[in-house]
């Protein structure tokens, strides 16, 4: 069904995370699909990292860990470097998924209230050409 | 986007950088949440703290307008023409610093680590750097400054200068040729290499602790040599808000004006009535443009309206130069940097000089004002230098925008002086600088004295508020970027808030009044920044000479 899953991450906010990064896990070891984490930094430094090099090393590191303990298949991570992150975001996510051919996009996503305007993974489903999955943090 | 190797999904590594080791981690002082339905991400205390002082501020010029400008009104001056010397003195020791890093080894240090690349063309870069620093003022002063310079009646001439005037307003025609060299040579001077090594010193000590240093991105971080931890503590934030606040009354206050100067000039050429209707609409409709740029990003917003701007700005300079004689300007650029070379050693002596109006009501005036502005526009030049080295970023922030300048005063200050000559009678720039000063119609002046005024004095009116779009919205940049502790990928409701801020800012003055004295209020910002740019040089030496080269 599936062959690769990107599943954008925030390591910044990792923690609401959880059920997306699980879900994501489970489907690439039930289709054998390899799984792309990707990440968006700025270049200057952030909580994060210093320096975008230290975010991709980061992005690794939390990639393997992340795999090994939920179960899933093999995974890699793929590091975007934007001038202006908070406004290029879901522009990049799209990119990265048509350039990485991934045929699903796993992505966490809060609950919307009423007057929402900026839903990353809303957006990403509205123009990825590939199948999207949003996984509420709740 | 800068993305190196698709098979590892790793960008190539940046190289080797000196990082400082500090226990600060970014955004460990900022507050995150949401109100309804906007997310925010803000630095405390400088965010509430730099707020709060704005409307203090504004409240205080509001209730008390009288006693707002009379302090205000003395207190610019005062400093001014108090610490002439001071200004003076600090600019070139701005300039040679950074000349000495061009020659220097350590020009070789690049920004962003050893094997960074940049991020921006040279083309999209140049018109950043103008559009955010300068680009407004071009418009206000080119004809302004070296018209005002070579028929001064009020004793304010550079150097003292002779008149190419008698006292009847006759031309002297033995004079002309020195007192235009002269009007040059001293305008040029408040816009080439003192202004561009200010904004170069703030803008290479934040790239520098940020992109080599792995500091956060705000104006705190150039002081860790000389501060160390504090910096996080109370000296940042009280370093960091005076920036906030300089910057936001800076735009807010140029807003205000702009808009009184666009709204005189749409009354000169369309007979649009001037009022305070006409200026809050032109606030709203700037700040509305400015918004949907930040909301589209740098790369989407900021850096296509610099570039736009920048095409507009060449068109309107090229029709300058052929139809007031390609021939004449030319020589009259050769001349004019003939001039600056030979008159700024004189110009920017400090000391023993007797022609007081010129040095403390302009010279010291511009200095302070580009000192009030360095946070800013230092700031923004920082965020789009990464991966330059220090070498070829002094050339290209004080070299280059320095020829500009000199070029751009020599084709629009040369036409305006060419009609003051030719028809000293019914010239319109004379008429407007000299007879009635009214300074913001002496651009369309000019443009009289040229063919298809009526085009041309248009494209000035639009290059006059696409200039202040770009300045109100990479500054809105700035000032959330400052207020959210370093982070540049802040909710983007931040921006909006302080681009809109801005824009309420300049109405309320408008309305209320208070401009003026609160314009005044930004400048003298100025003095306690010289000290603080002072401070810098020493911690980019500092900086640097830990860099490996």
């Amino acid at each position: 069904m599936f062959k690769r899953i990107m599943i954008p991450v925030d390591l910044a906010h990792d923690g609401n995370l959880e059920r997306a990064l699980q879900v994501a896990c489970d489907l690439s070891a039930h289709y054998g699909a390899e799984l792309v984490y990707v990440g968006v930094t700025g270049e200057t430094p952030s909580s994060v990292a210093h320096t975008p090099a230290e975010f991709a090393a980061k992005l690794e590191t939390f990639a393997k860990e992340e795999t090994t303990a939920r179960g899933g298949g093999s995974a890699r991570a793929h590091t975007i470097t934007a001038h202006d992150p908070a406004v290029e975001m879901d522009s990049m996510l799209e990119k990265a998924a048509g350039d990485l051919g991934a045929d699903l996009v796993v992505m966490g996503s809060h609950i919307p209230n009423r007057f929402d305007f900026a839903s990353h993974g809303g957006r990403v489903a509205s123009h990825a050409t590939c199948s999207v999955m949003l996984v509420r943090d709740q | 986007m800068t993305d190196e190797n698709l098979d590892t999904g790793i960008p190539v590594p940046e190289g080797d950088t000196d990082l400082i080791e500090t226990d600060y981690d970014i955004g460990q002082d900022n507050i995150e949440g949401r109100v309804g339905p906007f997310g925010f991400d803000v630095h405390n205390p400088v965010f509430m703290i730099s707020g709060l002082s704005v409307i203090a501020f504004v409240a205080y010029a509001l209730i008390a307008p009288t006693q707002a400008a009379d302090f205000f009104g003395w207190l610019r001056p005062a400093l001014t023409s108090t610490f002439d010397w001071f200004f003076l003195s600090a600019a070139n020791i701005f300039v040679l610093f950074c000349l000495l890093l061009i020659v220097l080894p350590l020009g070789k240090v690049r920004l962003g680590g050893a094997d960074a690349t940049p991020d921006y063309s040279y083309l999209g870069w140049f018109a950043m750097l103008f559009a955010a620093g300068m680009g407004i003022g071009l418009m206000f002063f080119g004809v302004l400054e070296p018209a005002y310079y070579f028929g001064t009646p009020w004793g304010d001439a550079p150097l003292g200068a002779i008149r190419p005037f008698d006292e009847d307003g006759n031309l002297i025609a033995a004079n002309v040729q020195e007192a235009r060299r002269m009007a040059l040579a001293a305008t040029s001077y408040h816009w080439a290499l003192h202004p561009w090594a200010i904004y170069a010193v703030v803008a290479l000590a934040l790239a520098l602790f940020s992109f080599n240093k792995g500091l956060p991105l705000s104006i705190r971080s150039a002081f860790y040599p000389i501060l160390g931890e504090r910096v996080w503590g109370w000296w940042g934030h009280a370093i960091d808000t005076v920036a906030v606040f300089a910057t936001l009354f800076g735009l807010a206050t140029s807003l205000g004006l702009g808009a009184q100067q666009a709204n005189a000039g749409l009354n000169h050429i369309y007979g649009i009535p001037v009022g305070i209707n006409t200026q809050v609409m032109l606030i709203i409709g700037i700040t509305a443009i400015a918004l949907v740029s930040v909301l589209r990003g740098l790369d989407g917003g900021v850096k296509v309206l610099s570039e736009i701007n920048m095409g507009l700005a060449i068109l309107l300079l090229l029709f300058v130069l052929f139809a007031a004689g390609a021939g004449v300007i030319l020589t009259e650029f050769g001349r004019g940097l003939l001039a600056y070379a030979q008159e700024v050693i004189p110009l920017s002596n400090p000391i023993g000089r007797e022609d007081d109006g010129y040095r403390e009501g302009w010279t010291a005036f511009y200095w302070a004002w580009w000192i009030s502005w360095s946070p800013f526009v230092g700031m923004f030049i920082a965020r789009v230098s990464r991966g330059r080295t220090v070498r070829e970023f002094i050339t290209c922030v004080l070299i280059i925008p320095s020829l500009v300048c000199i070029f751009w005063m020599a084709v629009f200050g040369g036409a305006a002086i060419n009609d003051m000559v030719t028809n000293t009678e019914d010239s319109a720039v004379m008429a407007n600088v000299i007879t009635n000063y009214s300074p913001e119609l002496s651009l369309f002046a000019m443009l009289e004295s040229l063919p298809l005024a009526s085009i041309t004095s248009t494209l000035g009116i639009v290059l006059v508020i696409v200039f202040f779009v770009t300045s109100s919205d990479s500054g809105s940049l700035v000032i959330d970027t400052i207020t959210a502790g370093g982070k540049i990928d802040a909710p983007v409701p931040q921006r909006v808030f302080w681009c809109t801020f801005e824009g309420l800012v300049a109405i309320a003055l408008l309305i209320g009044g208070g401009l003026g004295s609160l314009q005044a209020m930004v400048i003298s910002t100025g003095l306690p920044f010289t000290i603080v740019l002072l401070l810098m040089c020493w911690a980019i030496f500092q900086g640097l000479r830990s860099e490996p080269r």
